[in-house]
């Protein structure tokens, strides 16, 4: 049980950082914002045929997803930055899991993918927004968003352990993210798409995320995305947590 | 046997074209200070490296109080504390949250962290900046908040890599003080360092690596006589009394040498020097100076550089490549 308390405590090492430099959190905050004021009101006349509320439904549970998945990308910036420091040989010379280092920075991260949730509810509700559903599925929709990003994020750490520098982590991480989330439910209703990127689409797993997290906030079926989900977000785990742990380990 | 606390045989790692460690043999006796000594690139950050079991070797063995390092490097992790060459605090957490963090991880409850890591503050002269993040610390401040942090846990084994490199003198005597406190407190401590001045200072032993290679094992005393031991170096405030000088140096040769006026190009005149075996011709030349009534403005006993004691041991300047 110490990787838990170790990974404790070097998840308030990160927190203290968090709050020591606010402007670190402006990828989850404002980004966001500007996102959606950008999609809402420059393309949701054109995309939603005239009807901005209705696309505004439409967009904020899929705008949710896609802020979560680039809210991962600064993780690896940091622990890239970190390990180049020389703060990580002294955890490595201590008697700890190798993990925790790396599980901690992970845990910490929670603050900012719920910041990402108030934040675009919150903003959203101002720019006209309803919960269709109510309180409870609301709350489970963040929990999804949060538990997503928590499982997400694994590879944006793998990456941080793989690529040189900091900024190649972001380079490599968006040429991930951009696919991932424009090629799919996000923006538009996926029957508007020619064939081909409507099977990736479907094989995408931003998909059932917006599909579950839509159903949570406006409403529509749950169960069968919720169920795709998990199983991406247990597959996610499954496959980036050993790599980003052995890519740590090689990293002397 | 004798009580080894740091023993490795045979250490050898490569990294891509560069043999950082050429079969290293490293004997550490238990309660002592251990000074590596060697140039940038000699292999000195690799080995403790390897004995702090952040680093692999290719081949060889290592032992540290007792415990194989690559079999159980974390019961290696609960006995040592490191101090790498690179200030490893944390930036943005302050003083106190460093050591904190630290004791946290070594298993302290919540409150022995806290007051190990006051304790250790106060004892550092940090007190005062307890509360500021470490970004805000001057690098002398910095160094002895990252020694702070590998002394948390009581090690019974300290690595230092190059602890004072880039301080002022004022600075390093400090470091050396607290070096000295902690094999007084019954530690053993490994220093790597590129001045033969803080390893006399410090170390019972100097190991001399150059290019992967243990080049020479000694006494400081012992290397210091085999490299050609120090100079002692005189100005006589009246330079008339410069043969004075040299009489009174002669008498404290060492063996087989005999003083002379410095005309070295680029020394300022007026000065001579000798050189001398041990510390107490110092005091010697000093009372027999005294006795014969020359007034002295500059007394100085020089350890000899890196560079000479590379070239004597080596036989080669140290740019140039083995041969």
């Amino acid at each position: 049980m110490s990787v838990l308390t170790h990974s404790g405590a070097l998840a308030q090492r990160s927190l203290i950082k968090t709050m020591r430099t606010p402007e670190a959190l402006i990828d989850v905050t404002i980004q966001p914002v500007i996102f959606l004021l950008l999609f809402t009101y420059l393309f949701g006349g054109a995309i939603g045929d005239g009807d901005r509320h209705a696309y505004l439904q439409f967009l904020l549970p899929g705008m949710l997803a896609q802020s979560l998945a680039m809210g991962g990308v600064a993780l690896g910036q940091n622990l890239n930055a970190d390990i180049e420091k020389g703060v990580f040989d002294r955890f490595r010379s201590l008697p700890i899991s190798r993990a925790a280092p790396l599980v901690g920075a992970v845990l910490a991260d929670v603050v900012r993918y719920l910041s990402v949730c108030l934040v675009m509810l919150t903003f959203g509700t101002i720019m006209g927004f309803r919960v269709e559903t109510g309180f409870l599925p609301a709350v489970a929709a963040v929990a999804l968003s949060v538990g997503f990003g928590l499982c997400f994020c694994w590879i944006s750490v793998w990456v941080g352990m793989i690529v040189r520098t900091s900024g190649a982590v972001q380079g490599v991480m968006f040429m991930l993210v951009l696919p991932l989330t424009f090629g799919s439910n996000v923006f538009v209703a996926t029957d508007t798409l020619p064939g081909w990127l409507q099977a990736f689409v479907q094989v995408n797993p931003i998909t059932p995320l917006v599909a579950t997290i839509r159903g949570l906030l406006v409403g529509g079926p749950v169960a069968a995305h919720l169920t795709v989900t998990l199983i991406w977000m247990a597959g996610l785990l499954v496959v980036f947590v050993p790599l980003a742990l052995r890519a740590y380990a090689r990293r002397a | 046997m004798e009580d080894l606390v740091v023993r490795a045989e045979g250490l050898r790692k490569r990294f891509g074209e560069t043999q950082a460690l050429d079969s290293v043999d490293l004997a550490m006796r238990r309660g002592t200070v251990l000074g590596v000594l060697g140039p940038n690139g000699a292999g000195k950050t690799t080995a403790v490296r390897v004995l702090a079991t952040l680093l692999r070797p290719d081949e060889g063995t290592a032992f540290v109080a007792g415990v194989d390092v690559l079999k159980h490097p974390d019961q290696v992790r609960r006995k040592i504390g490191l101090t790498g060459q690179y200030a490893s605090v944390d930036e943005d957490l302050t003083g106190t949250q460093n050591l904190v963090l630290i004791g946290r991880l070594l298993d302290m409850p919540g409150r022995d962290a806290k007051r190990r890591a006051v304790e250790l503050l106060e004892w550092f002269g940090l007190q005062e900046a307890a509360g500021r993040p470490a970004k805000t610390y001057s690098g002398g401040m910095r160094r002895r908040l990252d020694l702070a942090a590998s002394l948390v846990g009581h090690p019974e084994v300290i690595f230092l890599d190059e602890p004072t490199t880039g301080l002022d003198p004022a600075k390093r005597e400090d470091m050396w003080g607290v070096v000295r406190s902690q094999v007084t407190r019954g530690a053993s401590v490994l220093l790597t360092t590129q001045y033969l001045e803080e390893a006399d200072a410090l170390a019972d032993e100097i190991v001399v690596v150059d290019h992967g290679r243990v080049i020479a094992h000694d006494t400081p005393d012992g290397l210091k006589r085999r490299v050609g031991g120090q100079t002692l170096k005189v100005r006589p405030a009246d330079p008339e009394r410069l043969p004075d000088v040299l009489r009174v140096l002669d008498a404290v040769a060492a063996p087989g040498t005999t003083a002379a006026k410095d005309e070295a190009a680029g020394s300022r005149p007026g000065t001579a020097s000798v050189p001398v075996t041990s510390d107490a011709a110092l005091a010697d030349a000093v009372a027999q100076m005294r006795a014969e009534g020359v007034e002295v403005t500059e007394l100085a006993l020089h350890l000899p550089s890196l560079d000479e004691v590379f070239h004597t041991l080596t036989g080669r300047t140290r740019t140039e490549a083995p041969v």
